[in-house]
């Protein structure tokens, strides 16, 4: 096949990322429902939508928020929730590192799971792309995603105050997350992980500030990287 | 609920906004190609999986809209929410089942 150009490339992208739509565009609107359930104004969860653009770790901080968690626990929460994005910046960077610094930097902006997700498996299906169609290729998917991100969160804070107490909004935060988490579920170290998360969280919900999601997250992580050790261990011996 | 402080508000926004961006900027624009420590990448894998069901398992059991009392309605919505998810592997249809059962033992038990 002949190389194609950084445009193609970029619809190419473009195309792949249009699904993702359907997952953005219901994640946009309930931010939006309950950042204005939780007392933010229009301008305020759009801003905080366009600013930190990562869905988990904005319903994280409006969660710890409403509790009126302190802010250094917010944020630590939030940005644990978020250490991923370094993950993906890692295993990006043997493609697009070479890119120039305010290209890297749109990157850095853009990476969320679902560019990184396209782009990380479209890369290894093409050695043969240089580095202008990967970057195409990467931004492509970003355009129908991340402006979509930016809307719905709008809409949903323009409709969220019309949304009455009945409908139990207080529980669409842990129904989303627990939605998110339950398809990572895919090997025992993950679930074994998810596992000791649920049973430290209980054991030191006692703590003040909120500080027990963090200590269960951490011995959560460590459980999760001891038990994959140990798997690869036992496979080894076999 | 109390309303949230504005200061706090902003600040948060503010600087989660700058810490997600460093994460996402950390290797990409500063460290280029050096690979990372082996044991560093793999607690990093199970950050979504620990810290998220860590957040929510005290809500689930301890919820907000009922002033903390436990709802059976509630956590069967997220067992069911776990099991599609689990089983369909569909972020999306795991949340309208969730959803849907929540208001139908809500209407059912309530």
């Amino acid at each position: 096949m002949q190389p194609s150009s950084s445009r193609s490339t970029y619809w190419q992208g473009f195309r792949d990322g249009l699904p993702f739509l359907f997952v953005i565009t219901p994640f946009g609107l309930l931010f939006g429902v309950v950042g204005t359930e939780a007392g933010l104004n229009i301008f305020e969860t759009l801003t905080f939508s366009v600013v930190v653009i990562a869905g988990a770790a904005q319903f994280t901080a409006l969660q710890l928020m409403s509790e009126q968690a302190p802010t250094l626990i917010v944020l630590a929460s939030a940005l644990a929730v978020n250490l991923r994005m370094a993950m993906y910046s890692a295993s990006l960077t043997p493609h697009i590192g070479a890119a120039p610094l305010w290209q890297r930097a749109m990157i850095a902006y853009f990476t969320v799971d679902q560019s990184y997700a396209c782009s990380i498996v479209a890369y290894e299906e093409n050695p043969g792309w240089n580095l202008r169609q990967k970057v195409g290729y990467f931004m492509g998917t970003v355009t129908p995603i991340c402006p979509m991100w930016y809307v719905s969160t709008l809409i949903g804070a323009m409709i969220g105050a019309a949304i009455p107490p009945e409908l139990a909004l207080d529980f669409a935060i842990p129904i989303t997350f627990i939605a998110i988490i339950a398809p990572g579920l895919r090997t025992r170290a993950h679930q074994a992980a998810a596992l000791a998360a649920v049973i430290l969280s209980l054991l030191f919900s006692f703590m003040p500030y909120n500080l027990g999601v963090l200590v269960a997250g951490l011995g959560a992580m460590i459980t999760g990287a001891q038990v994959e050790l140990w798997m690869e261990r036992r496979k080894e011996a076999a | 609920m109390e309303a949230i402080d504005r200061t706090t508000l902003w600040t948060v926004i503010i600087l989660l906004g700058l810490g997600s961006f460093g994460l996402r900027f950390v290797f990409t624009g500063l460290i280029g190609d050096r690979a990372l420590p082996p044991w560093l990448l793999r607690h990093l894998r199970y950050t979504a999986v620990a810290i998220l069901p860590a957040l929510v398992t005290p809500l689930v059991i301890w919820p907000a809209g009922t002033g903390g009392q436990f709802d059976a309605p509630r956590v069967i919505a997220a067992l069911v929410t776990l099991s599609v998810g689990y089983f369909t592997k569909n972020v999306l249809a795991a949340i309208i089942s969730g959803a849907a059962s929540l208001y139908g033992f809500l209407y059912l038990l309530g």
